[in-house]
């Protein structure tokens, strides 16, 4: 497979404070690739450098040959259209409802008129399970759903690449694990590559192809891999502590 | 409520010194009242130098909470600190295992806790600069960009802009605030003209009053109060909408989407406020001369010589350099209630505080710039 994102030698301070240390990697088209580490290891900060909202001291992020953080607003914006984003709590338009939510991007960048924006935005919601929803007020619907709506308005232009900042957080097992299925089947039908920040193991397991682990000591990567081979076959104590959820003194 | 009924008994403790050895037997109940009560009791008796071995019997122990923790470690630690050996007999292993969570706890005593503090209020004003400074680059940034959205907007003023949201805009902090401006001219129009006119009423001048309010309100009152108005109502609006927008990560999405922040949510509120301001002007100014005309009516002076006196006062140029200074005054509210927003850091408290900044802000700069106006149409002579 050939890779679709680069990640060389990237190095992010926030206030000062280095947060991420000659972090390098690759991600492969059509992959779901995990990001994953404990709380403050810098997962959602890499994520965050990655789609160009923080710039890197040093270092660079390639998506599809481009660099992300281009100076040339054309071709930065070029990029942008490369990949979707689901925020943490989906960053939904509060004044707008699903349908122009997922309408927004269409409406902007497309000269599509009004009848055929309203019927693509209501098939992405259909596809994320949404369709009856339509008219629904980001407020008047449960965190799941708002986390499925954002998919939807992150695939609104058929990205080549969804972000999605810690998906399941916060969700109860069964609607965490359909947002994992409906992960599994973007990436299987369409052929979307997905980059998830997460630290929950159980949706790890099951959707990832491939996680990189990130150590807040080290500031870098400690573990690449599958999950299931890095829980079994990992050497380094505290990736194992991880994947078997064991603390170190308790 | 259970806690009530056990014996006071069940929560003293027996000490015995024997030699250079100190025993403490604990009774059945450690928890938040006993540890109260003996907190303080034993500190004497680590300051003894006689007394080189300090003993906890915990056999009664029944019932130890966090605060019955908390005393033991505070024994421990004292006995440490003063030499003592130490020793805890007999307490039950779940107790023991609570206690021993804190064996490497650092705790800072008050000399560092000082040293600590002068650090951070250095580093502090080294932040506040830093923030300082940040703030001002990000003004100006937000300067530039709204100045070329502007450009871009005067480019092709039908493509470049969301007429749907700046009508919006207008629906909102215009059409709903004609009332609130139409009253406050009103009162401030009738307030200004009763006190004005008793005592010009004493050299009989008080037909005068029209000149002094209608002058007064089209020149410098209506654009100041209309933009007070706009900076308490709508600026705060802005800072407390954009802000929310940036906490939730929503001007992220945006941003990630290609859409630029600036061009998407400012450049309409701008525009709207600009339009929507001289015209709340215009309300005010009239109703303001409503209420002095009401005024000079109870003196016994007819409508027509109201209007009289105010027309033969008012000139084109006050009523045009208010309305100038009015549509500036709106362009500068909106400006500080965006830029308040788009500064906002984490947080519902840091809602509050931009939308606080917004309005405080708005007012000092309006204040600010109308010197500035006077100053400049003095010497126009306008």
């Amino acid at each position: 497979m050939e890779s679709i994102i680069q990640v060389n030698n990237l190095c992010v301070t926030l206030g000062g404070q280095q947060i991420l240390k000659n972090v390098s990697f690759e991600v492969k088209k059509g992959e779901i690739f995990v990001i994953l580490g404990g709380s403050g290891c810098g997962k959602s900060t890499l994520m965050r450098t990655m789609i160009g909202l923080l710039q890197p001291i040093s270092g660079n992020i390639l998506i599809e040959g481009q660099d992300i953080h281009d100076p040339n607003e054309i071709l930065h914006n070029k990029i942008l259209r490369k990949f979707g984003v689901m925020y943490q709590q989906g960053a939904l338009f509060g004044s707008l409802n699903l349908l122009e939510n997922v309408a927004l991007p269409l409406r902007e960048f497309t000269s599509l008129n009004q009848d055929a924006i309203e019927l693509i935005a209501t098939m992405k919601l259909k596809l994320v399970g949404l369709e009856n929803f339509t008219n629904h007020m980001p407020s008047e619907i449960s965190g799941g759903m708002k986390k499925r709506a954002a998919i939807a308005r992150a695939m609104a232009l058929d990205p080549d690449i969804l972000f999605l900042d810690e998906p399941s957080a916060g969700l109860d097992p069964i609607t965490s694990e359909e947002l994992d299925s409906l992960i599994i089947s973007l990436s299987k039908n369409l052929g979307i590559t997905f980059i998830v920040v997460s630290h929950e193991l159980p949706s790890i397991y099951t959707i990832a192809d491939r996680v990189i682990m990130l150590d807040k000591r080290i500031k870098t990567i400690i573990a690449t891999g599958n999950p299931q081979d890095l829980k079994i076959n990992s050497t380094d104590t505290w990736v194992k502590q991880f994947f078997n959820r064991k603390g170190s003194n308790i | 409520m259970k806690k009530l009924s056990i014996d006071i008994i069940d929560r003293l403790t027996d000490s015995t010194i024997s030699d250079d050895t100190l025993i403490i037997n604990l009774h059945k109940y450690l928890d938040d009242i006993t540890t109260a009560e003996l907190w303080n009791s034993y500190s004497e008796y680590f300051r003894k130098n006689e007394i080189t071995t300090i003993i906890i019997e915990a056999k009664n122990v029944e019932f130890c909470n966090g605060l019955g923790i908390a005393f033991l470690y505070n024994l421990k630690r004292n006995a440490n600190i003063f030499n003592k050996a130490f020793e805890i007999k007999n307490l039950r292993k779940e107790y023991f295992a609570l206690l021993s969570n804190f064996e490497n706890l650092t705790i800072h005593t008050p000399q560092e806790s000082i040293n600590i503090k002068t650090d951070v209020s250095v580093e502090n004003i080294g932040k506040i600069v830093e923030d300082k400074i940040k703030s001002t680059e990000k003004t100006i940034e937000f300067i530039g960009e709204a100045t070329s959205g502007f450009i871009k907007f005067f480019k092709n003023p039908i493509k470049n802009i969301r007429w749907s949201e700046v009508l919006h805009i207008m629906e909102k902090s215009g059409v709903d605030a004609i009332f609130l401006s139409a009253l406050i001219g009103f009162l401030f129009g009738l307030i200004m003209s009763f006190q004005s006119a008793i005592p010009m009423q004493r050299f009989g001048a008080e037909i005068f009053v029209a000149n002094l309010v209608s002058l007064s309100l089209f020149r410098e009152l209506g654009p100041l109060m209309t933009a007070i108005i706009l900076a308490g109502r709508t600026g705060s609006s802005f800072a407390a909408e954009i802000g929310t927008m940036k906490v939730n990560e929503e001007l992220d999405a945006l941003t990630t989407m290609g859409l630029n922040p600036i061009s998407y949510l400012v450049l309409p509120r701008l525009l709207a406020i600009m339009i929507v301001s001289p015209l709340l002007t215009i309300i005010l100014n009239f109703f303001g001369l409503i209420g002095s005309c009401i005024v000079l009516l109870s003196f016994g002076y007819p409508v027509v010589t109201f209007i009289s006196q105010a027309t033969k006062s008012v000139k084109l140029f006050d009523l045009g350099g208010g309305l100038f200074k009015s549509i500036i005054f709106g362009l500068l509210i909106a400006g500080i209630g965006c830029i308040s927003g788009i500064q906002t850091k984490e947080g519902a408290q840091a809602v509050g505080e931009s939308t606080t900044k917004a309005v405080v802000n708005g007012i000092i700069l309006i204040s600010i710039t109308d010197g500035i106006f006077s100053v400049l149409y003095y010497i126009l002579g306008i």
